[in-house]
């Protein structure tokens, strides 16, 4: 008895992990290598890598590779430098701290799916409107782009604003603490010594927060990688009509939908997805630790 | 209710491999007489803790029994074993105010002793009179000082009327003051409730204050047994004679020679007993009497006056620890001079064997 | 001697600086908080604006002077907004407290109990964390279909009822409660499962609030699972319903009755983010992570 009882609690979380997400962790790998399985009838004809270089000669998902790390190299230094100024910004002010923190938190929490329409909205052309973003570029002597089914450099630019705003709460969120959490003496002991700001910030604030950037760096990669409802939420759900799609997008396309019902395709996808960006990560890490030494 | 500890060892097997089993325990064996309070004490690290976690039931005998009275405990889990503990850190539930601290354990009684919500409140107040909280008993832990603390953790413990109440160095976390003050009412309580208590401290001044019997051990093994008073008079040990005494003990490399006690070229004591032969020389601190004609002389270095005693700071040639501490009464701060002169009490020199370290008797040869 | 003067002019540039220095960044900080509540502005305009006005707008009006309701009565009506609610927030509420008995049973277990292969089975549990979601659910997509569990509650529920991350950080919380709790508790005979209930649920209550809090945020805006699992607008939850509206409610051009829908699905997270904002940030920078 004394010897199960651990197990009993740890029975539903075994369970549930065991079934949602070990097996299917295994079984991604037989599919990805199962030629010409049939969904319907669940038979394949044989083992081998052809579900790979299916993956890997499709326009779409060619489109959905290039897609992925434009917004990927674009999002994450960017998101990380504009979060950084902005914690700067928010431990330097003497008031109204906390209300700027809490306003700058808020689309952590929201709906990606809703607020995704009303950037949508304000940056879409119609034929009644030029749209709010339009009137403004306008304003200011732009001509008018048609951003959500005009030019791809203009989706792309729409994909990556709205990434943006969406990551920067958790980025801010982190950089803050960490500044706030740097010895306030070492400050002290600086300003004493007549150090510059400049200097203070290059040699004593940027290596204190240096784990905390690499950090955010490195779960900002993995998880712009992973981009889709984003996409999905600006562009709608055929992605590929609207040459916006993201490995994911792909993925799921793949598994369901209107050109859905091939998961061994879907699987090879995720894998090469997964290698992707455990070759970055691994990447981050080996320079990471370098500037360490 | 006695206690008894019947060749009880306790072995935890090393997470290091290749190396050693530690043993935490070895081989105890005493009883503990119905109704009295026995200090353990040692060293950290000595095994007192664990001793404890035996009789308690929180950890299994790797060999050996414990008795309660006539009943063998040692294979009853904790909840059966009748026994009341106390944390020095008090391990009060902080979400918990000090009457619900108190009532938990009559809340886990089950079947034909569970009680009613009127007898447990009159346990609880009961049991808060006793160590007198009765005016806290709606406050949280946090709310409460240390003292205050560690009595409702006493009053949780004496609750359920155990038969054994056990008590993990409970005053190691209280400044100096209230230690005292709690210290007194551990041993008042103890004698109102005539319940066989185990205290466990590193504190020797602490187990010698309220113990009827102190217990010394050291990596495991039992030292010495006895009434406080007599373990400082007559320690078994080396060890024993150092852990006890405040200052401790001065000792000097020195030899029985001719039916003396010789340090270095002096012979301070002349006896009757032991043969020839190089000992470890203890001299307690209040062993010693100021006498210009002395035989034992010493290179004072300074004097500390406190209160009524003047404690002398002083160098030896044959010394083993870094200084020597006398305490003495002067009459008056008559200026001592750079080497003073000293009798010795008998009864405050101990001689102890090189090899064993093991106290050597002798008898005082009196001097004509 | 001219120091005064240096003293005083030296004093009054810093003085100057400092508040150079702080007029630049209050402007920045504040064109970034319009930048981040803008959005919300114009989704709550936007949806009291009516159809008829919205349409004649060639150029965007930044306020209306003839708010009306409509559009929130449109988007109850005309699609069952109500419906993906009630969905939400029954998927949202039975996912969370079935999730946490898993992981306040899985975190005690490791917290406080002894038993054979705890820490082998532990580091496997870590391990499990670095799998990316995107790598499983193709299985699972494929294991629910064939149980017959598309279009169900329990179809949708069943995957997200575990989360490695919380019951770390649940455990880590556990292992907080000092181990003389146990040992006293112990001796006056209190059970294991006792003991979790009475002692280290209450003591550790705030962080597994804040677990709930992040749980049902997640919930409420998870849209890829529910949108392979559901394709019955009976089971619709509020991101698939936010789509579905888009591509075929209203007709697509009617905006104010979509950001009426937009305003209604929104308003439930920031009312729970604005009343619960210190724990839920505490709980984010703690080690929540987005994606």
């Amino acid at each position: 008895m004394k010897k199960i009882k651990p197990w009993l609690y740890l029975a539903p979380a075994i369970l549930f992990l065991g079934f949602f997400m070990v097996y299917p962790l295994i079984d991604v790998f037989i599919y990805s290598f199962e030629e010409g399985y049939n969904s319907a009838s669940q038979t394949f004809r044989g083992i081998g890598l052809y579900n790979y270089m299916y993956v890997l000669r499709d326009p779409y998902f060619i489109q959905a590779l290039k897609n992925t790390f434009i917004l990927v190299i674009i999002t994450v230094p960017l998101s990380t430098g504009i979060a950084l100024l902005i914690a700067l910004g928010l431990n330097s002010i003497p008031k109204l701290k906390d209300l700027f923190q809490t306003i700058f938190f808020l689309p952590y929490v929201t709906n990606t799916l809703a607020v995704g329409l009303v950037f949508m909205i304000l940056f879409k052309k119609t034929a009644y409107s030029e749209g709010l973003v339009n009137m403004l570029i306008t304003g200011l002597g732009g001509s008018a782009i048609d951003f959500m089914d005009g030019p791809y450099w203009a989706k792309m630019f729409v994909l990556c604003f709205y990434t943006v705003w969406i990551v920067l709460p958790f980025k801010i969120l982190i950089l803050t603490s960490a500044l706030a959490s740097v010895d306030e003496n070492l400050y002290k002991a600086a300003k004493i010594d007549g150090t510059s700001r400049f200097r203070i910030f290059t040699r004593i604030t940027i290596p204190m927060i240096s784990p905390m950037i690499f950090y955010l760096i490195i779960t900002g990669f993995i998880g712009a990688f992973k981009a889709y409802s984003d996409a999905v939420a600006l562009f709608g759900t055929d992605l590929n009509a609207a040459g916006m799609n993201t490995i994911v997008g792909y993925i799921y396309d793949m598994l369901y939908g209107n050109g859905g019902g091939y998961p061994s395709y879907a699987s090879s996808a995720a894998l090469i997805l997964f290698a992707v960006v455990l070759t970055i990560t691994c990447i981050n890490l080996t320079i990471s630790n370098s500037g360490k030494d | 209710m006695k206690i008894v500890l019947d060749h009880l060892t306790k072995r935890f097997s090393n997470r290091t491999k290749g190396l050693d089993d530690i043993i935490a325990v070895n081989d105890f064996n005493f009883e503990i007489p119905d109704g009295k309070l026995i200090g353990l004490l040692g060293p950290s690290g000595c095994g007192k803790s664990t001793t404890l976690n035996l009789i308690s039931g929180l950890e299994k005998a790797t060999s050996g029994k414990i008795w309660f009275g006539d009943d063998d405990v040692t294979d009853l889990p904790p909840e059966n074993r009748g026994v009341g503990l106390v944390f020095q850190s008090y391990a009060l539930y902080p979400h918990l105010t000090a009457r619900q601290n108190i009532m938990f354990p009559l809340q886990n009684l089950k079947g034909k002793d569970k009680l009613t919500k009127e007898q447990m409140n009159e346990k609880v107040l009961e049991a808060a009179h006793l160590v007198q909280i009765e005016r806290y008993l709606d406050s949280k832990p946090n709310q409460m000082s240390g003292g205050q603390q560690q009595r409702v953790a006493i009053a949780r413990a004496l609750v359920k009327l155990p038969r054994v109440l056990l008590l993990d160095e409970p005053l190691s976390n209280l400044d100096a003051r209230l230690r005292l003050a709690t210290r007194e009412e551990i041993r008042r309580i103890q004698q109102e409730t005539k319940l066989t208590t185990v205290f466990v401290t590193h504190d020797q001044e602490e187990a010698m204050s309220i113990s009827d019997m102190i217990v010394v051990m050291k990596d495991g093994i039992m030292q010495q047994i006895g009434r406080p008073q007599d373990v400082y008079d007559h320690p078994v040990n080396l060890f024993v004679a150092k852990f006890l005494g405040n200052p401790p003990i001065n000792v000097f490399d020195g030899k029985i020679e001719n039916g003396a006690i010789v340090i270095g070229n002096e012979r301070i004591l002349e006896i009757e007993g032991p043969e020839d032969q190089e000992v470890y020389v203890g001299i307690r601190p209040e062993g010693f009497i100021v006498d210009e004609s002395g035989p034992f002389h010493v290179n004072k270095k300074q004097i500390e006056i406190m209160g009524r005693d003047t404690s002398i700071v002083a160098t030896h040639p044959n010394m083993i620890s870094e200084s020597i501490r006398i305490i003495v009464t002067l009459d008056s701060r008559d200026e001592l001079p750079s080497t003073v002169g000293f009798r010795l009490k008998p009864g405050k020199v101990e001689i102890f064997a090189k090899d064993t370290e093991n106290n050597i008797e002798y008898s005082v040869r009196e001097s004509v | 001697m001219s120091t005064n003067n240096d003293y005083l002019s030296i004093e009054k540039k810093a003085r100057r600086n400092y508040l150079i220095r702080n007029i630049i960044t209050y402007t920045l900080l504040g064109i970034w908080a319009l930048v981040v509540l803008f959005p919300f502005y114009w989704m709550l305009l936007t949806s009291v604006k009516s159809y008829g006005s919205y349409n004649a707008e060639y150029v965007p009006k930044f306020f209306t002077l003839s708010p009306t309701l409509q559009n929130y009565v449109d988007a109850f009506t005309q699609v069952p907004l109500a419906r993906y609610f009630g969905n939400t927030l029954i998927f949202a509420l039975i996912t969370t407290a079935a999730m946490l008995v898993v992981i306040v049973l899985a975190a005690f277990a490791f917290a406080r109990l002894d038993f054979k292969g705890r820490n082998p089975l532990f580091s496997l549990f870590l391990s499990l964390m670095m799998i990316p979601n995107e790598l499983v659910i193709i299985t699972n997509f494929v294991t629910i279909t064939n149980l017959g569990l598309r279009n169900t509650f329990t179809g949708l529920i069943l995957p997200s009822i575990t989360s490695v991350f919380y019951i770390y950080l649940l455990k880590e919380n556990f292992e907080q409660i000092p181990e003389e709790l146990y040992k006293a508790a112990k001796v006056d005979g209190t059970s294991d499962f006792k003991y979790l209930m009475k002692v280290m649920i209450p003591i550790c209550q705030p962080t597994i609030v804040t677990i709930a809090i992040l749980k049902i945020i997640e919930c409420w805006n998870s849209y890829v699972w529910p949108r392979l699992i559901t394709d019955n607008e009976k089971y619709f939850l509020v991101s698939n319903g936010i789509q579905a509206i888009r591509e075929n409610g209203f007709g697509r051009e009617n905006i104010p009755a979509m950001m009426a829908a937009v305003v209604v699905i929104s308003v439930p997270l920031i009312i729970l983010f604005l009343i619960f904002h210190k724990k839920i940030m505490a709980g984010v920078s703690r080690g929540g992570t987005k994606g």
